[in-house]
């Protein structure tokens, strides 16, 4: 496989199914992948996911750039405080490994 | 933007004339697209054809029951989706497919936040509600009143996992088997399975 730029992330994951994640509260005004309501949150791997273009050089014609992607775990009742279901309920998201950091 | 724009085509013979800024940003940009000879209005409805041709019941539902009766195709599946579907003959797309299967014990439902991401492939296009303001911001906060109002009641002894699709993956649900279809026929079993079930906002048909 060719990588079009020196790839930050390299082909061996930065984390691992079941680790803890914090996913970055980082303000960005221009096209991203990653919702609000998701910014700050705590949760662990689900699964480690392949590496894709980072959508924030796609967006403005940039040189491409791959970084991995994982699927995050979050539970509904540390997104919501009002959250109404069970205590076991939880939601996945994908998110880059530019966006992480260890929790 | 004017109305007179010297060399317009027209978008497609069934739409409403544009009407804000951005219906005619997109009208402008598919032009520009076109004159650049990026593709010819004869490729681009050949392709809105193609989209429109994929029936939830020929394609997504084929998968699932498939998977109901063939248990090597089904951890195939879950395994990797994007080669099973094609074993099958269907396109999985460029996307990474993931199949996330329903349990006694999970109910997996489906969401794009940020915009609409959707396997198009095996459902066709996503349904009006699926694009809506409110299911999106809805389903991540109160999935359990969304689904309710999806006629779907759970019980509190069942998760709950709502999956945004807010990157490259796309996702479809394999539903539960329905009870009392053990002697079913692969063809009569896909009846079972509709478009909202692989959404995961319902379950499959109770025969």
């Amino acid at each position: 496989m060719i990588r079009p730029e020196a790839d930050l992330t390299g082909p061996t994951p930065r984390f691992h199914i079941g680790d803890r994640v914090r996913i970055d509260a980082r303000p960005l005004a221009t096209h991203h992948r990653v919702p609000a309501y998701a910014k700050g949150q705590a949760g662990v791997i689900a699964k480690v996911c392949g590496e894709h273009e980072e959508p924030e050089r796609i967006a403005f014609g940039q040189q491409h750039r791959l970084r991995r992607l994982y699927r995050v775990r979050l539970q509904q009742t540390d997104l919501w405080k009002t959250y109404e279901g069970s205590p076991t309920d939880s939601l996945d998201i994908e998110i880059f490994d530019h966006w992480l950091q260890p929790a | 933007m004017s109305h007179d724009h010297p060399h317009r085509h027209p978008p497609q013979a069934d739409h409403a004339e544009p009407v804000s800024h951005h219906e005619w940003l997109g009208v402008a940009l598919n032009e520009l697209l076109m004159e650049k000879g990026l593709y010819t209005a004869q490729e681009l409805r050949e392709m809105m054809a193609e989209v429109e041709a994929v029936e939830p019941s020929t394609h997504g539902a084929r998968v699932v029951a498939h998977a109901w009766v063939d248990e090597d195709f089904r951890v195939r599946l879950l395994k990797d989706a994007n080669t099973a579907v094609e074993a099958l003959g269907f396109d999985s797309a460029a996307t990474d497919l993931t199949v996330l299967e329903n349990t006694d014990e999970i109910h997996n439902v489906v969401v794009c936040t940020l915009c609409s991401c959707y396997p198009r492939t095996l459902l066709g296009r996503p349904p009006t509600w699926y694009k809506s303001a409110s299911y999106r911001s809805r389903l991540v906060r109160e999935p359990r009143s969304v689904l309710r109002e999806f006629g779907t009641q759970l019980p509190d002894s069942v998760t709950v996992r709502v999956h945004d699709s807010t990157a490259e993956l796309r996702y479809l649900v394999l539903p539960l088997r329905p009870q009392g279809t053990d002697d079913w026929t692969e063809e009569r079993l896909a009846e079972l399975v509709t478009r909202d079930s692989m959404i995961g906002v319902t379950t499959a048909r109770t025969p």
